[in-house]
């Protein structure tokens, strides 16, 4: 089936069978391989991008659903080598080791601060529980969270 | 995991998506959010040959004030139930269900109508406008009918939807101020309720609805016919499995979820009580 996708502002024609994921689309038919499969059962949340700029789980979503839709992936953030707040507040923080979950949280992180500027820890906590970390423990994402969120509302006020 | 083939096509009204699963018979199925139906096709569990999409039919997802009740199309979001100032004032019990389905990327996906629709036991929202006496309307080829919560949930994952009829809207009674409470036990964040309750109250009128305590999404009516009798909190939550058939797995016993519905109900019904 003929899909018609702006992916990070570009639009792509494909042609895709009905069957394909989002994720698979993004990865293997865009090469876009920073978004990452981690459970493939709609668990773990490494495959959040957005979709429409929401945070989406794209192991669950056909591409032809994405059909005339704006998709971002984590590899619109960084512009000219420079990161993104948010990824800038996750090195900063340590809210990263294997980085494996890094690209899902930090756009689920994106997302629920497009939603929710100034949260609350345990807002930030219930904000990222559809992912999961092996690694961290947490504690240095939520950090990374609320450092981002504090910087952007410091960044509006002055 | 990649589900087997299917064709996909893509409905852009109700009457659409009726004459489409007409034309194209028992193997085709609907898909809104694909939060339940996409699993279960990349489990191979289901293997529909046909998709017929009705996730962009533009008119299906409101919220609208409908005088007694609050009406919901199927098609609106978890996410949408949860943050509407509407459903905080009126039926703030379904908001707040709302928000404990799945996690935040699911909320932005799946609809309280393919929530309904799908009629898992496990699922919150199905129990929740259950305790709160919602009607479900339907559309098929023939025109449009009104189906009570209590009577939809006939077996597991079984609805007494036809074949080719699709759930438009969810009509929800406003809780007029009533006490309420959800309580969901499970053993991560994100997870499905080991068991849950939906529960309101006022005065001695009652709504009880129970998930994951049987093969459908239960009304504990005997608890809420104990309280209007003037039973206490304590005694009406003793009833919370006689309407229920609590089943084994691997997260519960039967012992330990019968266990459970009593507690949580007596929890959720105190907390109801103003
Ligand atoms: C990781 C994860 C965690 C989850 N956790 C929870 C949870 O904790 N609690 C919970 O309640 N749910 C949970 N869910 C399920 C979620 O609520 C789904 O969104 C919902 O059950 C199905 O809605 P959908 O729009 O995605 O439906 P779909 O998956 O698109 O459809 C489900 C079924 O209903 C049919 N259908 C859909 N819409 C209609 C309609 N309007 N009329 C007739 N038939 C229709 C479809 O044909 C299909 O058979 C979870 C899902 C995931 C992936
Ligand atoms: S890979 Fe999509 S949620 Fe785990
Ligand atoms: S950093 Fe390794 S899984 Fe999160």
């Amino acid at each position: 089936m003929q899909i018609s996708v702006t992916v990070n502002g570009t639009t792509h024609e494909s042609d895709v069978e009905p069957r394909t994921l989002l994720v698979h689309y993004v990865r293997e038919n865009l090469g876009l391989t920073g978004t990452n499969v981690g459970c493939d059962t709609s668990s773990c949340g490494a495959c959040t991008l957005h979709l429409n700029g929401e945070a989406v789980k794209s192991c669950t979503i056909l591409a032809v659903q994405a059909d005339g839709q704006d998709v971002a992936t984590i590899e619109s953030l960084a512009v000219d080598g420079v990161l993104h707040p948010m990824q800038q507040a996750f090195m900063e923080n340590h809210g990263l080791q294997c980085g494996y979950c890094t690209p899902g949280m930090v756009m689920a992180s994106i997302g629920l601060l497009n939603e929710n500027p100034d949260p609350t820890e345990s807002e930030v906590r219930y904000g990222l529980e559809g992912n999961l970390c092996r690694c961290t423990g947490y504690h240095n994402i939520v950090k990374s969270v609320l450092a981002a969120a504090a910087t952007a509302n410091a960044g509006a006020q002055s | 995991m990649i589900p087997a083939p299917f064709d996909y096509v893509r409905a852009g009204s109700a009457e659409e998506a009726i004459s489409l699963v007409n034309e194209h018979g028992e193997d085709a199925k609907l898909l809104a959010g694909g939060h339940s139906l996409l699993p279960l096709m990349k489990l191979r569990l289901a293997q529909p040959s046909v998709l017929i999409d009705i996730g962009r039919i533009p008119d299906l997802s409101y919220i609208r004030d409908g005088g007694e009740h609050i009406a919901i199309g199927a098609l609106t979001r978890h996410m949408d139930v949860e943050k509407s100032a509407m459903l905080a004032e009126h039926v703030p019990l379904l908001a707040h269900a709302a928000s404990y389905v799945g996690d935040a990327q699911v909320r932005h996906r799946g609809t309280i109508g393919g929530s309904i629709a799908h009629a898992d036991p496990a699922s919150d929202l199905p129990a929740t406008t259950l305790a709160l006496g919602a009607t479900y309307v339907v559309q098929g080829p023939g025109g449009v009918r009104e189906i009570a919560a209590k009577d939809f949930y006939v077996g597991f994952l079984e609805s007494a939807l036809a074949p080719d009829e699709m759930l438009i809207e969810i009509k929800v009674p406003k809780m007029a101020g009533a006490g309420w409470n959800f309580q969901k036990f499970n053993r991560r964040a994100q997870d499905w309720a080991i068991v849950g309750v939906a529960a309101w109250r006022n005065g001695t009128s009652a709504g009880v609805g129970l998930v994951n305590m049987g093969s459908t999404p239960i009304l504990a009516a005997q608890v809420a016919e104990a309280i209007a009798a003037g039973a206490s909190v304590e005694d009406a939550a003793e009833l919370a499995v006689a309407d229920a058939e609590p089943q084994a797995d691997l997260n519960a016993s039967v012992e330990y979820r019968t266990h459970l519905a009593k507690t949580l109900v007596r929890r959720a019904l105190t907390a109801s009580t103003k």
